[in-house]
C-alpha cells in the first residue's frame, strides 16, 4: 500500500512537472503581465523550483509525510481542507448512486435471468446494453435537459440554491440538487451490475446443482431464494466494491455536467489551473480510495464466501 | 402391478448446425425398464448409452430442448409433465452423481432438511445421517469440506429423507473404495426391502449383481436385454442378447474377450438392429428393421434371432 502510494505520487507529480503548467502563472493568473522577469525569478526561487526534481520531489514528499499537503493556489486554503469539504459532498453523491445502482442493477439482473428468454429479459438487455455504451457525460446533459429544462423538476445544477445564505440552505434543498447527479451515475452503472448478475444466475440456473434442487421438487422462487441468492450475490457485491474506481470517474463527469460542487469537479478545476498542490492531494486521495473499495471487495469475499473462510481455519 | 414403467422411451435434443440449420439429435431411440416395488433394477451399459438421460427423463429435469417420446406410466397412470412436478422430490427421488450436485454455499445438513417432506426436519436430517454413520459435525460442512464417500452418503440421504417411493440412482458408487461401496449399495437393497423401487443406474456390472434383482442392459440408447441377476453366471448361456453376452464375457474374470468395433455414435446409427454389425449372429434380415423387444425365459430381449 505505501509503496503504492509512493508510486503514484512519484508518478503524477512528474507528469506535473513535465506538464506545460507554469506554477508561477497559475498563481498569479491574469495579472502577469504586471509582473517583472525579476519578480518571476524571486518567486520561483522562494517556492524552490530553480531546484532538481528529485529535490522537490522529496520537499514536497516529506512536508505530506508531517501530513501537510499544502496550500490549494485556486482556494488559498490547505488542500486538506478543500479535499474533506468536497469529499462530504461527492460521498453523498456516490454513496447513494453506488447503493441504487447496486440494488436496481442487482434486482433487474435477476428479474432478467429468472425470465430468460422473454420479453422481459429481452428489454432490460437492451436497455442495458444501451446504457452500457452511454458516456456519462452525455447521459447527464440528456437527464439535465429532460429532467431540468423541459419539466423543470429539479435544478439545472450546483449543491444548494444560488443566492441564498449558507445558514438557510435546507437538506431538502441538498437533496433536491443531489437526484439529478444521482440518478445519472446510477442509471449508468446500474446496466454492468445487472449485465453481470443476469449472466451469473444464468450460470447459477444452468448448474448441477439447481438441477438437483429442481429433482427434489424445488421451483420458482423458493428455488432462487435458497440457491440463487447467495451464489449470486457473492460476485454481484465483490463487483460493487471493485467498481469505486469507475464510480469515481463517473463523478468527475457528473459533476462537471451538473457543476456540482463535489471532489470531482475540484480534480478539474485543479488539473485546468495547474493547482498542483491541490491535485497531487486528490490523487493520492483517490488513489486511497479505490485501494480500499478494492480491499473491501477482497475482504468481503473472505467474510462472505465459507470457501475462502473455512478454508483459512483448516 | 410395476410401479414405474417405461415404454419405447425416446430423447432427442434440437441443436443448432451450421448456421440456423436445426437437427434433432436422437440420443435415445426405444428404452423399455419396468420398476417393481421392492426390487432393485441396474441399468448397465457403456458411456453414452443413454443411462443418465433416462434418470432425468424420468424425474422431468431434462433440458428445455430435448423433446421426449414414448410413455411412462407411475403406478398405472400417464407420467405427464405435470404429473413429474407434483411427485418429484416427494414420490420419485434422485440421487445425483456427485458432489457437484450440492449448493457449494449452503451447509449440507440443511441442504438435506430441505427434501424432508413430513414431520421434523432436523430430526429426520439427523436421524438419516446417523444411519448413514456421518458424523454430527457434517451437518455442519460445507460441500466443498465433504470426502468423496460423505458427498455420496450426504446425496443418497436426501433421497433417504424424502420418503420416496422410487429411488433412482444415478452411478452412485464410482470412486468409492469397496467397503464404503459395499455399504452404499446395502443401503440401496434396506431401501428396496422396505417396499421401495430402487433404479441403479451403473456401468460397473460386477457391484449391481451384488444386489441388484434385474438387470437392464443399454446400447446405444436402446434396451436390447432384461435379464435376471441369476442369468449372469458361466459363459452367459442363459443370458439372451449377443451383446449381454458380449459384455458378460468381457470381464476379466469370464475371459476378458473383446469384441471388434464400437457402440455407434447416436448421430450415425446403423439401420435395422443397432448391434448387428458387431454381432457375429447377424444375418440379412437383422438389418431390414429395428427389432421389437419381446419376451422370452421369464425376461425380455431385442433380438429376432435369441432363444
Amino acid at each position: 500500500m505505501v509503496t503504492l502510494l509512493v508510486a503514484i505520487c512519484f508518478i503524477s507529480f512528474l507528469l506535473v512537472k513535465n506538464s506545460p503548467i507554469d506554477p508561477i502563472q497559475a498563481y498569479i493568473g491574469a495579472d502577469m503581465l504586471k509582473v517583472s522577469p525579476e519578480q518571476r525569478a524571486k518567486i520561483a526561487e522562494y517556492w524552490g523550483l530553480d531546484q532538481p526534481v528529485m529535490v522537490q520531489f522529496l520537499h514536497w514528499g516529506s512536508a505530506v509525510v508531517t501530513g501537510d499537503l499544502g496550500i490549494s493556489m485556486i482556494y488559498r486554503r490547505p488542500v486538506i481542507n478543500v479535499i474533506g469539504e468536497r469529499f462530504l459532498n461527492s460521498l453523498a453523491l456516490m454513496l447513494s448512486a453506488w447503493v441504487l445502482s447496486g440494488v436496481i442493477g442487482f434486482v433487474t439482473g435477476v428479474i432478467a435471468a429468472m425470465k430468460k428468454g422473454t420479453w422481459i429479459d429481452r428489454l432490460i438487455k437492451w436497455y442495458c446494453f444501451t446504457l452500457a455504451s452511454t458516456p456519462t457525460f452525455w447521459m447527464g446533459l440528456l437527464i439535465l435537459i429532460v429532467f431540468a429544462v423541459w419539466l423543470g423538476w429539479f435544478p439545472v445544477g450546483m449543491g444548494v440554491p444560488a443566492g441564498v445564505l449558507a445558514e438557510n440552505v435546507t437538506l431538502l434543498d441538498r437533496i433536491r440538487h443531489l437526484v439529478l447527479p444521482v440518478l445519472t451515475l446510477s442509471m449508468v452503472g446500474m446496466a454492468n451490475v445487472a449485465l453481470h448478475t443476469r449472466q451469473k444466475l444464468i450460470d447459477v440456473l444452468g448448474s448441477d446443482y439447481v438441477l438437483f434442487a429442481r429433482a427434489r421438487g424445488e421451483q420458482g422462487f423458493v428455488l432462487f431464494w435458497r440457491h440463487g441468492l447467495r451464489n449470486v450475490a457473492l460476485p454481484a457485491i465483490t463487483l460493487q466494491f471493485a467498481a469505486f474506481s469507475e464510480l469515481f470517474g463517473g463523478a468527475v463527469l457528473a459533476e462537471q455536467v451538473f457543476s456540482y460542487p463535489g471532489l470531482g469537479q475540484a480534480t478539474v478545476e485543479a488539473g485546468l489551473r495547474g493547482d498542483v498542490p491541490l491535485l497531487l492531494g486528490i490523487v493520492m486521495f483517490t488513489t486511497l480510495f479505490v485501494f480500499i473499495g478494492n480491499l473491501l471487495a477482497d475482504i468481503s469475499y473472505y467474510v462472505l464466501d465459507p470457501r475462502t473462510r473455512e478454508g483459512r481455519k483448516a | 402391478m410395476s410401479i414405474l414403467e417405461v415404454n419405447h422411451l425416446s430423447v432427442s435434443f434440437k441443436q443448432y448446425t451450421t448456421g440456423l440449420k436445426q437437427i434433432d439429435h436422437k440420443v435415445i431411440s426405444s428404452l423399455n425398464v419396468t420398476l417393481e416395488a421392492g426390487e432393485i433394477l441396474a441399468v448397465v451399459g457403456a458411456s453414452g448409452s443413454g443411462k443418465s438421460i433416462l434418470a432425468h427423463a424420468i424425474v422431468g429435469i431434462l433440458p428445455s430442448n430435448a423433446s421426449i417420446g414414448g410413455v411412462m406410466t407411475y403406478k398405472g397412470e400417464e407420467l405427464t409433465p405435470e404429473r413429474q412436478k407434483a411427485l418429484r422430490g416427494k414420490e420419485i427421488a434422485l440421487v445425483p452423481q456427485s458432489v457437484n450436485f450440492l449448493d457449494p454455499l449452503m451447509k449440507v445438513g440443511r441442504q438435506v432438511r430441505t427434501a424432508v417432506r413430513a414431520g421434523d426436519a432436523i430430526e429426520a436430517q439427523r436421524a438419516v445421517f446417523e444411519r448413514l454413520r456421518l458424523g454430527r459435525e457434517v451437518e455442519r460442512m460445507y460441500p466443498f469440506q465433504l470426502s468423496g464417500g460423505m458427498a455420496r452418503r450426504t446425496l443418497l440421504s436426501t433421497a433417504m429423507v424424502s420418503g420416496a417411493k422410487v429411488i433412482i440412482a444415478d452411478e452412485p458408487t464410482p470412486g468409492l473404495d469397496p467397503v464404503v461401496m459395499k455399504e452404499a449399495l446395502d443401503h440401496f437393497r434396506e431401501f428396496a426391502n422396505q417396499g421401495c423401487a430402487v433404479l441403479l443406474i451403473t456401468h460397473d456390472i460386477e457391484s449391481a449383481l451384488q444386489i441388484a434383482d434385474k438387470i437392464a442392459v443399454f446400447y446405444a440408447g436402446t434396451t436390447v436385454e432384461i435379464a435376471r441377476v441369476e442369468d449372469f453366471a458361466g459363459q452367459g448361456e442363459a443370458l439372451r442378447h449377443p451383446y449381454s453376452k458380449a459384455l458378460w464375457r468381457a470381464l476379466p474374470q469370464n475371459g476378458f474377450t473383446p469384441i471388434p468395433g464400437s457402440q455407434p455414435h447416436s448421430s450415425a446409427l446403423p439401420p435395422g438392429c443397432l448391434f448387428a454389425p458387431r454381432c457375429g449372429m447377424a444375418t440379412p434380415e437383422c438389418l431390414q428393421a429395428q427389432p421389437d423387444m419381446r419376451e422370452l425365459r421369464d425376461g425380455m430381449v431385442r433380438c429376432i434371432h435369441a432363444t
